[in-house]
């Protein structure tokens, strides 16, 4: 076949929603997204352990502290079939770790605000890995064999992940005022870079058009933030707590709830680098990673001991 | 192997490909994949990643460059020749209702 | 009343479940991360049930030996206001004194040589000790003991495979598991220790004759560290202990700094 037909059979298995599959011909752009896509989705899982990791120690209750650990370790398994899609399109995790550890290679910029107060447990939970859902879940269905195969296991394990948010948001809502306001604030700190999750506007998103006809997304940033907003000014009403935006309100025409101006210079500086925390969460990766090479090359050494001794057995 | 070269090499553990039976009597299915070492590691690594919710009871482990796959653009030559083969299908052949269990 | 042996099993469960989770998300590889996670939810299940039965004893208990369990202010506050203790007030309000975990097990991580040297000897002890535990007359203990068993069987083989790794790996690792080693085995000394709260429970027969274990203990220790090309530290070196008796180590103050924080700044609510 020459590169035309290829590319026409491609664009006819896309059409028919037929799945792609990694030994499948693809064109170079198309793997070049992919790669990029999915590696910073999996660099979200993998630095998104850190801002809640810092409360695994300090967890109110017993119970609080299994969930949190559990919900953690589950963000570092999501992230891992992450890599481990992206590994069929040619790249090994070390190259991806390394574009991370280099700059290279972006993550969702929410991770980079600071987890302040307990609060904040919850509010991650119920806006952070409300808005990931809404993400996540069309993925399922996106273009690629692996990736989707890994978003079905990844939003299989999710849906706890929201509940137990929410859970803490109403447990605080329904307690002290002290409580309530740890919620308030919390839900004033994490409303706005959740709603910067669905990135820029559509108007904006380079690679949107480009992505929406490979049917790697489904919808597009502006629709999902929508459906998002929709969804979470009931949930907030239903934990009494106040929208942290003024312009909040509801559209007949549109059917939708309108809401204020993004502070986007806030967004593109953050993943440029200027966010509260981005310093450190790389530099807490970075350092895991360095410090875990003695390690990793000691299993390495061990393993291939083994198997000299073993063939040694063999020979004799 | 010295340790220097070690140090200098990526060194990365291999990827393995794990396949779970998920209830006794079922078919090991492919559940995905992972880094490990050697082979008992990738069965333990393999437990605690795709099992932390009950979903296995036995786990097969094999190096991913293992693996032969056949080749998606020969699916026309390999698998369409069973399409028309519908006679080894048992819904193919017309039974008299008085024979029930066959 | 098995209350005193109950709790000690308790906050060794509570402490090493906490040092464990200290690795989540900085682990030295994405699986190993998971693996040492799932280990620390264990130690942190058991930690829960042995405080459930921690406060349902204590709450069975009279006056007089209420008084007599715990020095710790908050917990004579919420007797004397005639509540019923929870789980949580059993970790989140007793002070050091109170608490009777090994020190081994709150000795810091360090690195993973140290984590998993530390995990290799108090697994190596939990494998034994469960094995007789689940024979106890205190049917929750036994059953505890029996559920604890089929998960420190399975600690014990990762730890044991990590210290024959890392000892017969890289020169580095050797060095450093070696070092690990040495420098813990001050702390193996104490879990066999038979005290007051030992010799009650074994009396009564609820409880485990340390010295039944330690041989046990020893001789599997000596077999992988051989495996492991490591040289065992001397028998009969001096041995710290003070834990089983409220005297810790300095690095538990800032572990219940931490862990109790939230409950001892807003006191009384629920989370």
């Amino acid at each position: 076949m020459s590169v035309h037909s290829f590319q026409e059979h491609f664009d006819n298995l896309i059409d028919r929603d037929v799945t792609i599959e990694p030994k499948d011909w693809m064109p170079d752009d198309y793997r070049k997204t992919l790669i990029r896509q999915i590696s910073q989705h999996a660099h979200s899982e993998i630095i998104g352990m850190l801002p809640e990791g810092n409360w695994i120690t300090r967890a109110p209750s017993l119970r609080r502290k299994a969930v949190l650990l559990a919900k953690v370790q589950d963000e570092a398994g999501h992230g891992l079939y992450l890599y481990s899609a992206a590994e069929t399109l040619g790249i090994s995790r070390d190259e991806m770790y390394n574009q991370l550890h280099t700059g290279k290679a972006k993550y969702s910029s929410i991770f980079n605000y600071p987890t302040l107060t307990w609060a904040d447990m919850g509010a991650i939970g119920w806006l952070v890995d409300g808005a990931a859902i809404m993400n996540q879940v069309p993925l399922c269905r996106t273009s690629y064999g692996p990736y989707a195969r890994a978003m079905v296991r990844v939003c299989k394990e999710e849906s706890f992940h929201q509940r137990q948010g929410f859970e803490i948001m109403l447990t605080l809502s329904k307690g002290t005022d002290i409580q309530r306001k740890l919620a308030q604030d919390a839900f004033n700190r994490w409303w706005w870079p959740s709603l910067m999750m669905f990135g820029p506007p559509d108007a904006e998103s380079p690679n949107t058009e480009q992505s929406v006809r490979w049917r790697i997304k489904r919808f597009t940033n502006d629709e999902l933030r929508q459906k998002f907003v929709d969804v979470t000014v009931e949930q907030a009403r239903v934990l009494g707590l106040e929208m942290p935006d003024k312009d909040i309100k509801w559209n007949e025409e549109r059917g939708h709830y309108d809401f204020g101006t993004i502070n986007w210079s806030e967004f593109y500086n953050v993943v440029k680098g200027n966010g509260p925390c981005n310093k450190q969460r790389i530099e807490a990766r970075r350092k895991a990673w360095d410090e875990g090479k003695w390690v990793r090359d000691a299993a390495m050494a061990h393993a291939a001991k083994r198997k000299a001794r073993q063939s040694e057995v063999k020979a004799a | 192997m010295t340790n220097d070269k070690l140090n200098n090499s990526k060194n990365e553990w291999p990827l393995w490909e794990v396949f779970i039976r998920s209830k006794a009597g079922l078919d090991h299915k492919h559940a995905g994949s992972l880094h490990a070492a050697d082979a008992q590691m990738a069965i333990e690594n393999a437990r605690d990643v795709y099992t932390r919710r009950m979903e296995g009871v036995s786990i097969w482990v094999v190096e991913s460059k293992h693996i032969q796959a056949s080749d998606p653009g020969e699916a026309d030559s390999m698998y369409d020749p069973a399409s028309d083969k519908i006679y080894r299908h048992p819904t193919f052949y017309n039974l008299p209702d008085e024979v029930k269990y066959m | 009343m098995n209350l005193a042996y109950t709790l000690r099993l308790a906050d060794d469960a509570l402490i090493i479940g906490h040092r464990l989770s200290e690795w989540c998300g900085h682990g030295p590889i994405l699986e190993q991360d998971i693996a040492l996670t799932n280990t620390a939810l264990d130690h942190l299940g058991r930690a829960r049930s042995l405080c459930q039965y921690a406060a349902e004893q204590y709450n069975a208990a009279t006056a007089e030996e209420k008084k007599n369990s715990f020095s710790s202010v908050a917990i004579q506050q919420l007797t004397e206001a005639g509540k019923q203790l929870t789980e949580d007030d059993i970790a989140y309000l007793r002070d050091g004194w109170d608490y009777r975990s090994l020190l081994l097990l709150e000795q810091p991580n360090i690195d993973w040589a140290f984590t998993v040297a530390r995990a290799f000897y108090y697994d190596t002890f939990n494998y034994y000790f469960f094995s007789h535990l689940k024979n106890s007359n205190d049917t929750t203990l036994a059953a505890i003991a029996e559920k604890s068993l089929k998960e420190v069987t399975y600690h014990l083989r990762w730890s044991s495979e990590w210290v024959v790794r890392l000892g017969d790996g890289t020169d580095e690792s050797h060095n450093r598991i070696q070092q690990a080693i040495n420098e813990l085995w001050q702390y193996t000394g104490e879990p066999f220790v038979m005290n007051d709260a030992d010799n009650v429970a074994v009396s009564t027969g609820a409880g485990v004759n340390l010295a039944d274990i330690q041989p046990l203990w020893t001789a599997r220790i000596a077999e992988i560290l051989q495996e492991a090309t490591l040289t065992m530290p001397p028998a009969g070196s001096w041995m710290q202990q003070g834990g089983k008796e409220g005297r810790h180590t300095e690095h538990l103050g800032y572990i219940l700094a931490e862990m109790q924080y939230m409950q001892r700044t807003y006191p009384g609510m629920e989370w």
